[in-house]
């Protein structure tokens, strides 16, 4: 059997464009809102759920034949905050002033459906390693939709790119006045409506029946 | 084996209890010296955005932070109710914070509109040198913001009145209204201003409106928009710590003087 076959490269790729967890199954919007104003702090909290939803599905899908059915959304509760808890801490750590600014929505990726929906809705049914790749999978989604909304919001909203100046701001004595307005929360609404729109004129197949 | 019976079930909640527990504190454990020194060295950062030495955000390593603070800052002890700089103490290993929650080493004060409960003995003042000299002081202020206790830092002249900066290093306002007084634009409109007026009295205050430059509007700073109560709360701290309560006899002895 190969390590990483068709099935483990479908697993990977299909919830990033053909079954986002944001834009598709419209899950983890409030913290997509909230830590999209700067790519950096949208790639750290991307980079902390990809790594939360990859090693929870793979805990969770090791220990599933020896699960008790009635406790089983309890038990991948708590490991999906004790592996939330560590990711906090080692920001924390690493990334000092990062930490400050996400520490809330750090704890929120305990309560992010998409985690728990894949632990449920995944894990307990199959095999570790491709558990584990689907995990990984569905938080690249969220995280490059995270990078795709903070990229639009920090060039527009202060004419920079991960902190680097691209649009010299006023402030700084350049030409570009920036537009607050997408530092708000409700742009975000905006722009991951617009992504939505876009995403489904190229696959028809994602839009709803009225 | 059935994985559903009761004895089975409460077993295996128990395992998962105690692995988990051991998993996340034994985490706390391992980094705990990296996040204690993470801590001191953005306070520290704060302490020289504060004095203006550091420009606030500006991209600094932990090494060069280090290197700048132990080269342009001297951490001192005064005794808050007299005034006077107290010497054979551990200066670096001092935790106002902790030493104000202590009764033994802090005395309640009585209620007042910064919504400070007790100030501690000694408080830690850090004078920046500047050509062999002391030439400003930056002094820790807290008060009660919306949310929560506001902490920061406000540097002062050696005229011990004319405010260099302010920092502030931990709040819990509200994201992107009371949130703002981090904001490095909002920082830029303080330096200049003035702490006291001519009798002495703490005066700078936060007010609504335009507010013209140091020189026309001395004892005014843009209160931040939306945040009235954030905005009034940095107003009544900052007259709370330049009070007789706060640091007004160590100020003023150190104008007597005329050096810190």
């Amino acid at each position: 059997m190969a390590w990483f076959g068709k099935r483990e490269w479908r697993a990977m790729a299909d919830p990033v464009f053909d079954n986002n967890p944001i834009m598709l199954q419209m899950l983890g919007i409030c913290s997509a809102l909230a830590v999209t104003t700067k790519m950096d702090k949208a790639l750290v909290l991307g980079i902390s759920v990809i790594a939360v939803a990859g090693l929870a599905s793979l805990i969770v899908s090791l220990i599933r034949k020896y699960t008790p059915h009635s406790i089983r959304i309890i038990v991948q509760l708590a490991i999906i905050s004790s592996l939330v808890i560590v990711v906090d801490q080692v920001l924390k750590a690493y990334l000092y002033e990062i930490s400050l600014e996400l520490s809330v929505f750090v704890g929120l990726i305990i309560t992010n459906c998409l985690i728990l929906g894949r632990t449920e809705g995944f894990a307990m049914q199959n095999p570790p390693w491709i558990s584990f790749i689907d995990g990984i999978g569905n938080g690249l989604g969220y995280a490059v939709l995270l990078l795709m909304v903070g990229f639009v919001r920090e060039l527009l909203g202060s004419g920079r790119v991960f902190g680097y100046p691209v649009f010299t701001a006023v402030n700084d004595g350049g030409w570009y006045v920036p537009a607050g307005m997408f530092l708000l929360a409700p742009a975000a609404f905006f722009i991951i409506a617009a992504i939505i729109w876009a995403l489904r004129v190229w696959k028809p197949e994602q839009q709803e029946n009225d | 084996m059935n994985v559903d019976s009761p004895a089975y079930t409460l077993a295996f909640a128990t395992v998962v209890c105690v692995v988990c527990a051991l998993f996340v504190s034994g985490t706390s454990v391992l980094l705990a010296d990296r996040q204690e020194i993470n801590q001191l060295l953005y306070l520290r950062k704060n302490v020289l955005v504060a004095a203006g030495v550091l420009e606030p955000g500006a991209r600094l390593s932990n090494e060069q932070a280090m290197a700048l603070f132990e080269q342009r800052i001297e951490p001192r002890l005064i005794d808050l109710g007299s005034g006077d700089y107290v010497s054979g103490m551990d200066v670096i290993g001092y935790r106002q914070r902790e030493a104000r929650g202590d009764p033994d080493r802090s005395r309640p004060i009585a209620d007042n509109p910064a919504g400070v409960r007790r100030t501690p003995h000694l408080a830690k003042v850090y004078l920046v040198e500047d050509q062999d000299s002391f030439s400003q002081v930056v002094i820790p202020i807290e008060g009660l913001g919306l949310y929560g206790t506001m902490y920061g830092f406000l540097a002062l002249e050696r005229d011990t009145r004319t405010i260099t900066g302010i920092a502030f290093y931990e709040n819990r306002e509200t994201p992107g209204l009371g949130a703002e007084l981090t904001n490095p634009l909002w920082m830029a409109r303080w330096p200049g201003r003035l702490a006291y007026d001519e009798q002495w009295q703490p005066a700078i205050a936060l007010v609504k409106g335009q507010v013209g430059p140091p020189a026309e509007n001395p004892y005014e700073v843009d209160a931040l928009s939306g945040a009235t109560i954030t905005s009034n709360s940095v107003t009544e701290l900052l007259h709370f710590w330049l009070s007789d309560q706060g640091f007004a006899p160590y100020l003023e002895k150190a104008r007597t003087r005329g050096a810190f």
